[in-house]
């Protein structure tokens, strides 16, 4: 019975195994099926490969982007931090836009991830707790939504987005990611585990309305999968990529706006491109090494009734 | 939405009295009206209330969806019908199917479909077992298990733009870091850019490296919520760990497996920012659109051709091929539950 306050809690595998909250409390009921065998060095070697070939990538931009273009274009590539990383990391800030791009972002996924969680955790609470007509049809809709690719959506959103002179303006990109399928089922699928209904008729007997059911009831009991979907929704609204580089140009661009540019060419220097993907990446790399738990915890415990 | 609330505690305060002691509410036979009424309309507020409000918290995402998912679906479905010029969008001009018959003969168009089908299996297939294989390596118990997640979570954090630049550095064809590696074991420098398979297969790593941790702990959630006692059983049945795994976990895996092969399809199909900046930006996916996918010729085709409207014929042909796609999976995850349900 491990909920996510428990992985937050730093709970080791199995060690939470009905130690906290009732029943309701959690996605998961069973305990980790198999985990009588203990990893022998294989299993970490294996492993260790495994996290050297996701960890390089990202340490290798570091090494790339403290190097002069002329260090890299020698034939043995870099293996350490050079003394570039200041200026590289100043010029993509100050000549690539990143500077205003950054700003432009951290606006637009805040405001991205305001709305879903809001929005999924009102309709993941209708669909886990109320009662009303055909909700189960809805509610496979809601799922059948996300077969729709972004690349069915661009091309009359680019013509309304061109009619209304909205090029370069970050609505073009906010409304459009304003809610999310995924969110409201993965808010259900919590909701429908972690709120009691007698909670919510209690409320109801006392005379509470449904808003104030939300508000005093729905979401104290939501935060934990709110926090997650938040994080969750937050990388990938600072990721969202193929809308943005249509509606926005490099005049008022978002971080991967501005980084398709770097990478078209747009500076010479090989040092600063790689400069600015750490720039559009570090932010990301940092909610991670700090809520890495949660976040995981969240995939796992939001992949379970996928 | 706290109104009916205040007005019911205080009458007193709305005829306009300091508030004070509380007037006795029921004195008179008018009084005792005027309570039935309020009861009246307050239970018919609840009625209202329960009835409606879950339509209230449902319809944000319908209406965005409507707006932002559904008619501009419709309205690609209306366009790909049409001649429409990216210089003057709202001009268009009827031409029936023609534009579905131009992309029937369009070699391009049908070098992206191979490419996408290509790279979706390179990325797809590779990516699926070796993320079978780890989680259940993490599954064992060990020390350190939550630090291998997060950081193999990592590149799923990673921006496919950046991503992608990265790898197309480490896969120079001169200074690359993968080129130099090969060197070291004595195999000649590959043009990864240049060639059908290799540039295919750079395309395809940048895919596995960003999903395999993210499948990995799908896989792994999965595994833990298979019973112990099925493992205990296996065991003293004197089951080895090789034959554990593949006749209790991947049966019950069977659902998981099917549900993230669709996920790893449906993105497959749409895939555009790796082939996209892999190439340094250009849509053209090559020199000679060797790693040129379906999106990215959409995007080709409407914002460097300048015609929407055959952009929006190749999206409603994925939107099809994604639908028969759909369709096969359905039927496979019928099979797949109707099947495991007679074994176990």
């Amino acid at each position: 019975m491990r909920t996510i306050d428990s992985v937050k809690a730093g709970a080791g595998p199995g060690v939470a195994v009905g130690a906290r909250g009732g029943r309701r409390r959690g996605w998961r009921g069973a305990s980790g099926a198999g985990r009588q065998l203990h990893a022998g060095w294989p299993t970490y070697l294996v492993l260790g490969v495994f996290t050297v070939g996701s960890l390089y990538p990202l340490v290798w931009q570091v090494f790339a982007a403290s190097h002069t273009t002329a260090r890299l274009a020698e034939t043995t590539p870099p293996f350490w931090f050079g003394d570039r990383l200041v200026e590289n990391l100043g010029s993509a800030w100050g000549d690539a836009n990143m500077s205003r791009a950054v700003v432009n972002t951290v606006f637009v996924a805040g405001t991205v991830t305001l709305s879903t969680v809001v929005f999924a955790t009102l309709a993941g609470f209708a669909f886990a707790k109320l009662r009303f007509r055909a909700k189960n049809v809805l509610l496979t809709a809601v799922i059948g939504t996300m077969m729709v690719p972004p690349q069915l959506t661009v091309v009359p959103m680019f013509m309304a987005v061109a009619e209304l002179g909205w090029t370069d303006h970050l609505q073009a990109v906010i409304l459009p990611m304003m809610v999310s399928a995924f969110g409201v089922f993965f808010m259900r699928q919590y909701l429908a585990q972690a709120l009691p209904g007698e909670l919510v008729e209690a409320a109801r007997v006392d005379g509470a309305n449904s808003l104030r059911i939300v508000w005093h009831v729905v979401f104290p009991a939501a935060r934990p999968a709110m926090a997650v979907l938040g994080m969750l929704t937050f990388v990938m609204a600072w990721n969202e990529f193929f809308w943005p580089i249509i509606a926005l140009t490099q005049q008022n661009p978002t971080v991967q706006v501005a980084l398709t540019n770097l990478g078209r060419g747009y500076v010479q220097d090989q040092g600063v491109v790689m400069a600015g993907a750490l720039i559009a990446t570090l932010p990301l790399l940092l909610v991670f090494v700090v809520f890495g738990r949660q976040i995981v915890g969240g995939i796992m415990n939001g992949a379970l009734k996928g | 939405m706290t109104t009916h609330h205040a007005k019911a505690a205080s009458p007193a305060s709305a005829g306009g009295a300091a508030p004070g002691p509380r007037v006795p509410r029921q004195r008179s036979a008018s009084g005792a009206a005027v309570e039935a009424r309020r009861l009246e309309r307050r239970s018919r507020r609840y009625r209202w209330d329960v009835r409606f409000s879950p339509y209230a918290f449902i319809s944000p995402f319908f209406l965005f969806f409507a707006a932002f998912g559904l008619f501009p679906l419709l309205y690609t479905g209306w366009a790909s019908l049409h001649q429409v010029s990216l210089s003057h969008p709202n001009d268009m001009e009827w031409v029936g199917l023609g534009n579905f018959t131009r992309l029937w003969n369009d070699e391009f168009f049908w070098d992206a479909l191979r490419n996408t089908f290509t790279i979706g299996v390179l990325s797809t297939v590779p990516q699926l077992a070796m993320a079978l294989g780890l989680a259940h390596l993490l599954n064992y118990r060990m020390r350190g298990s939550m630090l291998f997640r997060v950081a193999m979570l990592a590149p799923y954090a990673t921006s496919v733009a950046a991503a992608a630049m990265v790898f197309s550095m480490l896969y120079g064809r001169d200074y690359g870091a993968v080129n130099w590696a090969l060197g070291l074991v004595g195999i000649d420098a590959v043009d990864w850019q240049s060639g059908q398979w290799s540039s295919q297969f750079a395309v395809s790593s940048i895919v596995i490296w960003r999903w395999t941790g993210y499948n990995t702990l799908i896989y792994l959630a999965a595994m833990q919520a298979v019973p112990g006692d099925l493992y205990e059983s296996a065991s003293l049945d004197g089951a080895s760990r090789w034959q554990q795994f593949r006749h209790v976990t991947l049966p019950s895996l069977r659902p998981t497996i099917l549900f993230t092969v669709v996920v790893s399809t449906i993105g497959a199909t749409q895939l555009f920012g790796e082939p996209m900046l892999f190439g340094g930006g250009d849509a053209n996916g090559g020199a000679g659109g060797q790693f040129q996918t379906l999106g990215l010729y959409l995007y080709e085709m409407g914002w460097f051709n300048r015609h929407l409207g055959r952009a929006s014929a190749i999206a409603w042909t994925m939107f099809l091929l994604l639908i028969v796609i759909g369709l096969v999976y359905w039927a496979l995850s019928r099979w797949v539950s109707r099947s495991g349900g007679e074994e176990g």
